[in-house]
């Protein structure tokens, strides 16, 4: 599916059971009949006290192929995303 | 003609440019948007110009433009007439687009930069080109690490570097010599134009060769538990969603990722060793943890499936 604004392709994610769709390109989302409604109404169950659990959100993405054996043992540790080589590493050659 | 002349010299041509596209010009947005020893970039409202290294080939340089200007779909493409001399450099012109937020990764475009990396790889080169400079810079941050003589961390990189093919290194020709690749694809190497929709920028690497180098760095990050398993999950689907030929439809994509991967830890880990030496500091938790991978890869020799027909 084509963002109807920016015409980059879309992502579906699924919020609680909600399924929302957002625009890889201008970030824009996109709520189905209805979605908005339900949203609200899982942030009203939010501020209520003691809510029934909600089922668990399917995984929006699969999980990706396993690193190759030199990788970071434990699947990593992703405690760096503010931390400054970081982001340096991410915007340098 | 020295290298203090070339920034307001080249400030003043970025200006006239931007005055000519636009007459009226708010003069905005204008300043310095990078200034290394490989090039120097100023903005002037909706117009940049890049000074590219000093040792850059004219030749070259112009069929890489050349396929900017024949890619727009993949390419932000340059601006008016190829490239102009100015004190030595060659100077290019484009028009301004949006990068990513370095303060917010978060909202890295990584399936757009995908995308255009799949269309790059499938589209056939619209002009001969040389062979795309990954490994070759990968190379030149080596022999600066060689250069720095005894610092501890070196020892695994040097190592890691050693048990790869001579392809990787830079010693031999790519088992690829015909897919147009980007060469040095990282965040930094995405814009946005005013539409919405992302492009890829910075020609100086772009050129024939193995196309799974341009996923290695995003496959690298993650191999050193940098970059979280669901953002590399989402890059390497999108570019198989959009048919790119780098790495096998389904299946594992490391047979051909593993290789590249190494080269560019390695390169990252090299350059990080000479930043942290540079600021007399010893590595961070984040640049230990690319010096880590290195020192496990020298246990596991490279895994050479690389499918060629050399």
């Amino acid at each position: 599916m084509q963002c109807p604004k920016c015409r980059a392709p879309m992502h579906s994610y699924n919020r609680n059971g909600v399924q929302i769709e957002q625009c890889s390109g201008c970030r824009g989302i996109f709520l189905d009949y209805g979605e908005l409604e339900s949203l609200t109404r899982l942030e009203a169950q939010w501020a209520q006290p003691a809510p029934p659990a909600p089922p668990a959100a399917p995984q929006a993405y699969p999980a990706a192929p396993p690193p190759p054996a030199w990788g970071a043992p434990h699947g990593g540790h992703h405690g760096h995303r503010r931390h400054k080589s970081f982001g340096h590493m991410l915007f340098s050659s | 003609m020295t290298a203090d002349a070339l920034l307001p010299d080249l400030t003043a041509r970025v200006r006239g440019v931007a005055h000519a596209r636009t007459p009226a010009c708010p003069c905005g947005a204008t300043g310095t948007l990078a200034d290394r020893p490989d090039g120097t970039v100023v903005r002037h409202a909706d117009t940049v110009a890049k000074a590219h290294a000093p040792d850059a080939d004219p030749v070259e340089l112009a069929r890489r433009l050349t396929v900017a200007a024949r890619l727009p779909d993949v390419f932000l493409p340059p601006l008016g007439p190829g490239p102009v001399g100015l004190h030595g450099r060659l100077v290019t012109f484009w028009p301004y687009g949006t990068p990513v937020d370095p303060e917010d990764p978060d909202t890295a475009p990584w399936e757009a930069a995908a995308a255009l990396l799949a269309l790059l790889h499938r589209t056939p080169a619209p002009v001969p080109l040389s062979a795309m400079r990954g490994p070759a810079k990968a190379a030149r941050a080596v022999t600066r690490l060689r250069a720095l003589g005894s610092a501890p961390a070196a020892v695994p990189v040097l190592r890691a570097w050693a048990a790869l093919p001579p392809w990787a290194r830079a010693e031999a020709p790519m088992p690829d010599r015909t897919t147009l690749c980007h060469g040095d694809l990282h965040l930094g190497q995405l814009v946005r134009l005013p539409g919405g929709s992302w492009r890829l920028i910075d020609v100086d690497d772009l050129g024939v060769g193995v196309p799974a180098w341009d996923l290695a760095r995003p496959a690298a990050w993650y191999a050193c538990g940098l970059l979280p398993g669901e953002e590399w999950g989402r890059f390497l689907d999108a570019y198989r969603a959009a048919g790119g030929p780098a790495v096998p439809g389904d299946g594992d994509p490391w047979a051909v990722l593993d290789v590249p991967a190494r080269a560019l830890t390695v390169q990252t880990a090299a350059r990080m060793i000479a930043k942290a030496t540079a600021d007399g500091r010893s590595p961070d938790e984040v640049e230990q943890s690319v010096i880590d991978a290195c020192a496990r890869m020298a246990a596991l020799p490279p895994r050479s499936t690389h499918t060629s027909t050399d």
